[in-house]
């Protein structure tokens, strides 16, 4: 110590000196600087290891995390994700909507067919030839004819006007009417609203009660053949 | 709904001669007084394979060939393979072969010389043909009604619902206790039976429910006329007065009169048929099959329609060749107004009676069809036998020398009477009766559906039942007596001579029951009894326990026998028990007869003779 104050002392402190000598005092000065520097490089970079290591670490464990087994499993979830895709895909690739056009049922048709045939004799009456007869014995056939399928139309429709006016009475349509209810036809010029002659009132089904069909029910035979026994 | 089994729906079903309606109403709302009912369109084939919705149900049959019908084209919408083929394809397929039809079953149930039980129907048909009973085939109407109402109610089970079936008023007791039997058979053991002109007049207060009181008034007699189409059902309602409110009394009841629309469609065939073969045309039973029902088509048109003066008929060729064979001819106004109306409703006087003429030949097993067909004629004899039905009660007065009741009012029903002529024809009719004896004319109720007011009745019944709405009082239909041996010495060739005793008088209200300690019998057990049981519907004084010594033919009527057997259970058999008898109307509206012993008051029901007498 006392030499130490002494030298302090005896040399007073000036920044601006350089050493004018170089003994072996300076020489364990400048080693222990080196040793230091090097330890704090040393302790610098094993931070920086340690530091990416981490973080590959905590990489991999997220990755354990986002496995879907590792998410509750519970399906409807795992479903909404598949529909989300799915729906994404379709606006990705937008396609124009296809033209479906309605293929009318085959059954429904020929049971038609058959309840025309059994109340009023129908595909007997159109089958046959009519042109060896007289007008009046048409006209008794085509009394069965329209007698039966009046039955068979008001007992499994109900038919009601589209227009209720008066046929042949003038009617204005508005911009906003179904043309699937009205056609307009003739002089179509010019914007709603439509005025013009009602020529045909038309006609809409408001009920339709068509028998059921058992399973065994063919419904390819319209009329049975029949044998008197 | 707080109680599962409490009753839900009042049901009502007319059980008719040629067709079955089912009508319903839900009784949960009653609280409001709201009274809002539905007929049910009951699901049937209307053809092999195919099912359709009808509201009513044709009463028929078909009792199938094995090989006629294709595998599973009778299935039903419960049911791939009923027991029965009931209703809409019974009748269609029935009319190309008669042989195999059931009908009219309900009209054998009142029929004493037959085992209801027995199978005997079809008829007239082969050996081979499986033949069902009367009793059968109404079990089978009900339970395809039941089956309807499950498959269109499928939580409320039919059986927990509260059920009224409609009878003909003049059904016997045998036939009513039939009737119910045949309820119990498909589960439904809670039904209360109805008579149907009461029915028809519950329709008509529930129509008019806010203005009824201002079209009847106190001391209206008001005569309900009910033309099905198989049976003419007549009944007398009188309006009295309790407590300040207006009564319905239903006083009297009609005979059983096997008449109605089919009977004039018929007559109207005939007629035609008649018509083609002076041109020497001759009709095949399958074109006279299709003429009358042409003709039933044409004579509505004709009736209810003044244009038009004739209808053409034609009958179409079976084969499918439609232009040449096909039949046409015409029925004109005059034949229908001739034939229908002066036939069936001809204008006599009040004094006219139906004529009886004895049967010729033997007759087959068959119905007993009224002979004469002129319904006025029968309702003028009905008039005149109840001239004094409504004599005692308050506030109705006959004049003196009237020869028969003065109805006020009348009420139409069935559907034979769509064709207002009739009506029209009937009313003239009464009203010249009236006039003659200075009496104000009858008016006529209308508002009712002539097709379905008998089943809206029935269910406005049941809401009666609740305690809402205002009831008709009825009772018995008739007074009951049974036949007693009277005690003289033995002479030969002379059988011993009969006392009527009076079992329950006209009128006994439902839920009550009379015994006659005084009348003692002994009765042999393990032996079965017999009584002679008898009905009057004009003997209103005589009470529990009166003897009649001799009646005439008119007033009394012989039903079928009475029989019981007392069991042998606990006792010698041969032993002579004295017994009493006991009668009830019980609430569901038959009549129940018991015999007491008067030792032990040991109880033996006795049964309606169901067996045919000789």
């Amino acid at each position: 110590m006392n030499s130490l104050e002494t030298l302090i002392n005896d040399y007073p402190v000036d920044l601006t000196l350089r050493p004018a000598t170089f003994d072996l005092w300076h020489v364990c000065l400048a080693g222990t600087v080196a040793v230091l520097m090097g330890i704090v490089i040393l302790l610098l970079s094993a931070l920086l290891i340690s530091r990416s290591r981490n973080k590959k670490k905590m990489a991999a464990a997220l990755q354990q995390y986002s496995r879907p087994e590792h998410i509750q499993p519970v399906e409807p979830v795992v479903k909404i994700v598949e529909k989300i895709v799915e729906v994404e895909r379709i606006v990705q690739a937008p396609v124009p909507e296809p033209v479906i056009l309605k293929e009318s049922t085959p059954d429904a048709a020929l049971q038609v067919l058959s309840l025309l045939q059994k109340e009023a004799r129908f595909i007997d009456f159109i089958k046959e030839d009519i042109t060896a007869y007289n007008d009046a014995d048409i006209g008794v056939a085509a009394r069965v004819v329209h007698e039966g399928c009046n039955k068979a139309i008001n007992e499994h429709f109900s038919l009601a006007p589209v227009r209720t006016e008066q046929e042949g009475s003038r009617i204005t349509l508005a911009a906003d009417f179904n043309a699937g209810e009205v056609r307009l036809t003739g002089n179509i010029v010019g914007a709603a609203p439509f005025t013009g002659t009602l020529v045909h009132k038309g006609w809409q089904v408001t009920d339709i009660r068509l028998p059921k069909l058992t399973q065994g029910y063919n419904p390819n035979i319209v009329a049975t053949a029949e044998l008197e026994l | 709904m707080n109680n599962p089994s409490a009753p839900r729906y009042a049901v009502g079903i007319d059980l008719g001669t040629t067709h079955c309606v089912m009508s319903y109403a839900d009784l949960v709302n009653l609280e409001n007084d709201e009274f809002s009912q539905h007929v049910i369109a009951i699901p049937q084939l209307s053809a092999p394979g195919t099912v359709e919705n009808y509201q009513q149900l044709p009463s028929f049959i078909y009792q199938a060939h094995p090989a006629e019908l294709a595998e599973g084209s009778v299935a039903l919408p419960w049911t791939n393979k009923p027991l029965h083929l009931v209703g809409e394809i019974a009748r269609n397929l029935g009319s190309k072969t008669p042989i195999r039809l059931v009908s009219s079953a309900k009209s054998w149930l009142c029929h004493s010389g037959i085992d209801c039980k027995e199978p005997i129907l079809p008829t007239e048909s082969p050996e081979e043909v499986e033949r069902i009973s009367p009793f059968q085939a109404t079990v089978a109407y009900l339970d395809h009604l039941k089956n309807a109402w499950q498959h269109l109610h499928p939580d409320s089970p039919l059986e927990q619902q509260d059920i009224v079936i409609t009878v003909p008023a003049s059904f016997d007791p045998a036939a009513r206790e039939l009737t119910v039997e045949a309820a119990k058979a498909v589960g439904l053991g809670h039904t209360i039976l109805l008579e149907e002109p009461q029915a028809a007049l519950y329709s008509w207060i529930e129509k008019n429910h806010l203005n009824w009181r201002k079209q009847v008034h106190l001391g209206d007699i008001i005569l309900v006329v009910d033309i099905g189409g198989g049976t003419t059902d007549l009944s007398l309602i009188a309006v009295t007065q309790q407590d300040g409110n207006l009564e319905f009394n239903r006083v009297a009841i009609g005979d059983h009169i096997l008449l109605g629309g089919d009977n004039m469609d018929l007559a109207l065939a005939y007629t035609v048929k008649i018509k083609l073969e002076a041109e020497d045309k001759s009709l095949q039973p399958w074109q006279f099959q299709a003429l009358t029902h042409a003709c039933r088509d044409a004579k509505e048109k004709l009736l209810n329609n003044s244009n038009v003066d004739t209808m053409p008929l034609v009958i179409a060729s079976r084969g499918s060749s439609l232009i040449g064979g096909t039949l046409r001819t015409e029925l004109t106004r005059d034949e229908v107004n001739k034939t229908l109306v002066d036939g069936f409703f001809p204008e006599i006087p009040a004094s006219a009676r139906p004529v009886y003429r004895a049967r010729t030949g033997l007759r087959t097993a068959g119905l007993p069809y009224a002979q004469d067909a002129g319904i006025t004629r029968h309702l003028a004899a009905f008039l005149a036998k109840q001239q004094h039905a409504a004599g005692e009660l308050e506030g109705i007065k006959l004049p003196e020398n009237s020869t028969f009741i003065h109805p006020t009012a009348v009420l139409f029903n069935g559907g034979v009477l769509k064709a207002d002529t009739f009506e029209r024809r009937i009313m003239s009719v009464l009203n010249a009766w009236l006039q003659e004896e200075h009496a104000p004319p009858a008016r006529q109720l209308s508002g009712t559906d002539l097709d379905l007011a008998v089943a809206r009745g029935a269910t406005y019944y049941g809401f009666v039942r609740k305690g809402k709405g205002v009831r008709i009082k009825g009772g018995a239909a008739a007074s009951y007596y049974v036949g007693i041996e009277s005690a003289m010495p033995a002479v030969p060739g002379i059988p011993p001579e009969i006392q009527a005793l009076c079992i329950a008088p006209f009128g006994m209200e439902e839920g009550t029951q009379q015994e006659l300690p005084n009348e003692e019998f002994g009765l042999v057990i393990g032996e079965p009894v017999r009584f002679r049981f008898f009905a009057s519907t004009t003997r209103r004084e005589d009470k529990v326990g009166t003897r009649l010594n001799r009646w005439s033919r008119d007033e009394l009527s012989e039903l079928a026998e009475l029989e019981v057997t007392l069991s042998t259970e606990g006792r010698r058999v041969g032993e002579v028990v004295p017994v009493h008898l006991c009668v009830a109307v019980t609430e569901i509206g038959t009549l129940e007869l018991q015999a007491v012993s008067q030792k032990d008051n040991a109880r033996w029901k006795i049964e309606f003779e169901v067996r045919s007498g000789e």
